[in-house]
């Protein structure tokens, strides 16, 4: 490559965002020209030096760089007391929770943020108080079962369904959907339910605990809501998650708001996202154990890793390295008897190009320095 | 050197285990009388040696060169391998009851019209379908007449299915199942021969009693306990079924257990193995080697070997060698051209001497200078194998420099390192240019420097850097001299501390930063002209603003070492860290450092104000419990009466801390103890406070301390106590001394913290692995990609922007700073 000296020739080098950034600090400063073409010369050069060499075992490294800070994390475990906030998992066990891919985290959470026009106290109280989840056991004062007739009574507190702005008509008409094979009265504040056959008594005791379950207002999931002032304004924290129904809603800044069940983000706004999500999780629980130097690189490695093939798989037996080509190294993690008899029915070849194999087999790693060969043979002096 | 080039994988059919097959095992006992292995037996000496002296039956060599042979024995009812047993029921679902042809899933055979009924499965070895068994014997029919050309639809590859349902078994050669011979003289057998051993012995009983016509229901037990010890000869782990066990007691390792779990023959024998031509044994510190050596003991250095081939360049100095032996420098052992070792003695020197030759090659001792590995376990990072040149000490213990102790891990209490001699020439030009310690000042992890200075160091820069520090020129030449540097003084007498210190700089090297601990109080940074000394400049290699503590030198921190890296190189930062560490220590080794109990005194004054802070808090406290009591608490949101009172009671006690360690910082003095918390070196004001003024609250699981007695946390509270002390507040200080409850509640939360790092280190180390599974095939190709083994690429461009953090500046390349340098 010819020397670098002018921005477009830069430009043509460096990747993006470095190119703006240097593009950005050129102008700022009040460099001459002269000085202009030496600087860029000097961050060619160094973006060059900069710059991987091949056979890096780069996901060695990224796994180590992840790991090794987690060991010192369980040293660092103090939770944040007296703040206002939903408590979630964090540290470790989040991390852990996060590679492992799974279906749901231990405590779903939400960020919403607001749209501009909806950036007041009193509009997120209401935002807010909106999305919680209203179940019927929350507005009832109290519940059995009627053994007299045979059914379920709940008996609903007028205040609090006034205080949650439930309609009665329209609940009950809500009800009746979710519970098609039961009949269901309502007489003033008392609602009963029934099933239409008869029933035991250990049915009717189920079906109340049912019942009471039921979801009458707000969004399905939300569990609890805290409202926080930030600098970007008001932001609503939740517990629990519903990503597709909270978009939906009015007032939401849907380009900010933010779950943090990997999984939904995948259904709702697919893997790129999901990917994405990864990354900001990943960070966020290393940041607030005060591991935030951790390169980003190393984890953007993890989560590229994680949804290359479209769908978001676990670090682990049943994910990643339970799918790998080589037998051998699946035999080597776990469960080491499933691979090696299905290797010997489906006819399976290992054909030793990665890491572990090799090892096995006492021969040289194809990564780093042993990914090539001297080609050139130097010739002999001749024998006189 | 012949390369394997593919493995693979597929089932053993009865036709190759009799060819295998060298013996028919017939008999089921071990030796005759007079205590030879008995021919047809499982011992048989067709089967391979394993004495040494005797020679194999079957191809006529000797122990280490005969691989053993296999055996067979014919079982008289076919059986299911167990491990297969899953997939057999597989097989069975999906194929015609009566045709045998692939039907899959459905209810009707589209070949032959019969109904299908439902096979199933009980774990380990039994099926059943509708109401009837189905024998080994009968499933292994149907297996037969799958036409091949239905395989394929069961992805079947690898043999044929009825090679699932065993009727010939191999017997392994002995030396896979060798017996040792205790003290007593008494043979004791391997566990696989023992399984064998039943093996054999019910088929021969299963075989009679077929031959003379004995009950059904007889000959099905046996088959069932034939079937039984072949599945815990495969496995004996199996789910519903009991291990088979040695007469002792203890369950029976078969072959499936050598191979599993972490002490099984994949992770233990073939992922990592053993070696040769390493050390292992405590470290030390030294201050005086490099980072980038290590100090080897005497005795070590003599045992651990380097090969020299013998040329004619260097015969007359390996004759030398040779002479000295048995002192050091020498060698060990001779290598004659036909690779006989012989080992080199005061007695058959002389010998030697004359024999040695080209072509020959010695093993010669570790001398100063060879390139070695040096490794602390567990190593968490690539930093924890790194190489170090060798300086042989004659002390007990590995030696090394205080400041690579950072990317080890390490510390002297009582920890050991482990050393690994590099045998090829290849290896030790790798690990100079990749491995070696100075090429890993910065790490991949941060790309910021992770070998930086420690503890003494930092302070003792601190105190050397320090506005008002002078010394006389004598000090300041005999300092010089001895860090290694030249001592170019300028006509003067009297020299400052930042002046000697700018003689350990590189020359050209510009930059200025905040240093870590700014004076209290001091809110706006006024950059180059802070008044207290707090903003490091350095112009042309001369330190003139600043005083240098952790911020500039320390480990992950280090903002001189992390600049001289990235722009003079590795060599020059490892030259800096080795003179700037030994600057530190000099200087303390002039003035003098120490910490004693006076240093946590606090004026009378300052007393007064902690006491009153605590009474305040006392106050505020009650205020707040009575407010509880009445039931006048705002409720925090989404939080219940209690819960909001101990979020407002941790906040109004953490306040009372806070303002008691304003007070201490305030009120102290200029000690030791506080060069080392300001500087970085060790300690923090946290500490102080906690010494001085107050301990504060002990927690457990976040919380304040509740648990304990119902109602209350000792039986020294009444029920219900709701005041700070009742709850885990300390309010004496370490100095002052913990009342017996303080102290208890101090040890509640101690122990929470041992707890938690001990239960979860597991959970890390496991994550680690699975990461490092998952991840560990995954490298940047010749074309810039990064890749999978099964080459599917997972980036196009690794890291987004193609820099390895390695060698860039905390992640980015640092632009503002090239366009200072140009200006």
């Amino acid at each position: 490559m010819g020397e670098v000296e002018t921005l477009e020739q830069l430009k043509e080098l460096l990747p993006e965002k470095l190119f703006e950034k240097s593009k950005e600090a050129l102008k700022k400063s009040d460099l001459t020209e002269g000085q202009k073409k030496k600087a860029i010369i000097k961050i060619a050069d160094l973006y060059v030096k900069s710059k991987f060499e091949a056979g890096e075992a780069f996901g060695v490294i990224a796994a180590q760089s992840l790991s090794e800070p987690s060991t010192q994390m369980t040293m660092r475990t103090y939770h944040m007391a007296g703040a206002m906030q939903i408590q979630v998992t964090l540290g470790l066990p989040r991390l852990v929770e996060i590679f492992d891919a799974r279906r749901a985290p231990s405590t779903p959470a939400m960020t919403i943020y607001l749209k501009p026009s909806y950036n007041t106290r009193e509009k997120a109280m209401e935002i807010a108080e909106s999305i919680t989840e209203v179940k019927l056991g929350n507005i009832a004062t109290s519940s059995f079962v009627d053994l007299g007739n045979m059914q379920v009574e709940v008996v609903l507190d007028e205040k609090l369904m006034r205080k949650h702005k439930i309609k009665e008509e329209e609940m009950v008409e809500q009800l009746k959907l979710d519970f098609k094979n039961y009949v269901l009265h309502q007489r003033g504040n008392k609602v009963t339910i029934k099933p239409k056959d008869d029933a035991t008594v250990k049915e009717l005791q189920k079906l109340r605990s049912k019942f009471l379950d039921s979801h009458v207002h707000g969004v399905k999931s939300i569990e609890n809501v805290v409202i926080n002032q930030k600098d970007e304004g008001w932001i609503i924290n939740t517990l629990g998650s519903n990503l597709a129904k909270i978009l939906e809603l009015d007032g939401i800044d849907s380009a900010r708001t933010l779950t943090n069940n990997i999984h939904e983000v995948a259904k709702v706004l697919g893997i790129e996202a999901a990917r994405a999500s990864i990354v900001n999780e990943v960070l966020l629980t290393l940041k607030e154990q005060g591991l935030e130097d951790v390169d980003v690189r190393h984890v953007l490695l993890v989560a590229d890793v994680m949804t290359a093939g479209g769908t978001i798989k676990a670090v682990g037996r049943y994910g990643i390295a339970g799918t790998k080509g080589s037998v051998l190294a699946r035999a080597n993690f776990e469960e080491t008897m499933k691979h090696l008899t299905k290797a010997s029915v489906y006819n399976e070849i290992d054909t030793l190009e990665s890491i572990v194999e090799n090892v096995m087999i006492n021969q040289v790693v194809p990564a780093g320095t042993g990914m090539f060969d001297i080609v050139f043979k130097p010739p002999l002096k001749k024998k006189e | 050197m012949s390369m394997i080039n593919k493995i693979e994988f597929k089932l053993l059919s009865p036709q190759m285990v009799k060819k295998l097959s060298v013996v028919e095992i017939v008999k089921a006992e071990l030796y005759d009388n007079d205590g030879f292995p008995m021919e047809g037996g499982v011992m048989d000496p067709r089967l391979g040696v394993i004495d040494p002296g005797l020679r194999c039956r079957t191809c006529n060599q000797t122990i280490g060169q005969c691989y053993g042979h296999f055996g067979n024995i014919e079982l008289v009812r076919p059986i299911i391998h167990v491990l297969y047993a899953k997939l057999v029921h597989k097989i069975l679902k999906s194929i015609c009851g009566s045709c045998s042809r692939h039907i899959g899933t459905a209810k009707k055979c589209s070949y032959c019209g019969a109904e299908q009924k439902d096979v199933k499965f009980e774990k380990p070895y039994s099926y059943n379908e509708g109401e009837k068994i189905l024998t080994p014997l009968q499933i292994r029919e149907r297996f037969e007449r799958i036409p091949q050309e239905d395989l394929p639809n069961f992805n079947f590859l690898g043999g044929r299915p009825e090679w699932l349902i065993l009727t010939i078994f191999p017997i392994p050669p002995v030396i896979t199942r060798p017996s040792i011979t205790l003290e007593t003289g008494e043979r004791s057998e391997d566990d696989l021969t023992h399984k064998l051993v039943d093996i054999i012995r019910i088929n021969h009983r299963l075989r009679e009693n077929i031959e003379i016509g004995a009950p059904d229901f007889i000959i099905e037990d046996l088959w069932e306990l034939l079937q039984y010890h072949t599945a815990t000869y495969f496995d004996n782990e199996l789910a519903g079924i009991p291990a088979a066990r040695h007469r002792s007691g203890r369950p029976l390792k078969t072959l499936a257990d050598r191979l599993r779990s972490k002490e099984g023959r994949f992770r233990q024998n073939l992922a990592g193995k053993r070696v040769n031509y390493s050390a292992r044994t405590v470290i030390s510190p030294d201050p005086y080697i490099s980072i980038n050596e290590v100090g080897v003991p005497l005795v070590i250095a003599k045992e651990l070997t380097i090969p020299v081939a013998v040329t004619p360049n260097n015969i007359e100095e390996i004759k030398k060698v040779i002479q000295i032996s048995p002192r050091w420098p020498s060698a060990n052992y001779i290598v004659r051209p036909d690779g006989k070792r012989r080992k080199i003695t005061d007695e058959n020197k002389e010998e030697i001497l004359k024999e040695v030759g080209i072509g020959y090659s010695i093993e010669r001792h570790l001398q100063n200078g060879d390139v070695v590995l040096f490794n602390r376990q567990p190593s968490l990072h690539r930093m924890s194998i790194m190489a170090h040149r060798v300086r042989v000490t004659p002390w007990r213990t590995f030696t090394m420099n205080l400041a690579v102790t950072p990317p080890y891990n390490a510390d002297f209490d009582g920890d050991e390192m482990n050393l690994h001699v590099l045998q090829t020439e290849e290896a030790r030009a790798e690990a100079m240019m990749l491995m070696d310690a100075s090429k890993h000042i910065r790490s991949p992890r941060f790309g910021g420097p992770i070998i930086g200075c420690e503890h003494d160091h930092v302070s003792g820069n601190y105190t050397l850097t320090m506005e008002g520090t002078e010394m006389n020129r004598e000090d300041a030449f005999r300092i010089l001299a001895e860090i290694g540097v030249e001592p170019d003084l300028p006509e003067k007498k009297t020299f400052t501390g930042k002046e000697l210190f700018s003689h350990i700089l590189p020359k050209g090297l510009n930059m200025s930063f905040k240093i870590k601990s700014m004076k209290p109080g001091c809110e706006k940074c006024t950059a180059e002209t802070c008044k207290h000394d707090s903003f490091v400049v350095i112009e042309n290699g001369v330190l003139k603003k600043g005083v240098i503590d952790k911020n500039a030198i320390g480990r992950e921190a280090g903002k001189i070492i992390d600049r001289i890296q990235r722009e003079f190189g590795d060599e020059a930062a490892h030259i800096f860290i080795d003179r700037v560490s030994l600057l530190g220590i000099k200087w303390f080794e002039k003035v003098g450092f120490t910490v004693g109990l006076d240093d946590v005194d606090i004026s009378d004054e300052s007393k007064k104000k902690i006491k009153l802070e605590l009474e305040h808090g006392d106050r505020t406290s009650n205020e707040l419990i009575e407010t509880y009591a009445k039931g006048n608490i705002e409720l925090l949101p989404g939080r219940t009466m209690k819960e909001s009172f101990e979020a407002n009671m941790i906040k109004l006690l953490v306040k009372v801390t806070d303002n008691i360690g304003s007070i201490v910082s305030a009120g102290l003095g200029f000690n030791g103890a506080i060069i080392m918390a300001r500087s970085g070196a060790r300690g923090s004001i946290t500490h102080m406070t906690q010494l001085i003024g107050c301990v504060g609250q002990e927690r457990v699981l976040g919380e304040r301390i509740q648990r304990g007695f119902r109602g209350r946390t000792l039986s020294h509270f009444l029920v219900g106590d709701l005041t700070p002390l009742a709850h885990g507040f300390v309010s004496n200080s370490f100095k002052s001394g913990l009342t017996p409850v303080e102290f208890f509640f101090d040890v509640l939360s101690g122990r929470e913290g041992l707890m938690d790092k001990s239960l979860r280190t597991r959970h890390s180390g496991y994550l680690e692995r699975r990461l490092m599974n998952a991840l560990q095939d995954l490298k940047i190709e010749y074309d810039g990609t990064v890749r999978d083994n099964n080459k599917i690429i997972i980036q196009f461009v690794p890291g987004e922007d193609f820099i390895d953090p390695h060698k860039s500046d905390w992640g980015t390349i640092d632009v503002n700073s090239i366009i200072r340098s140009v200006k």
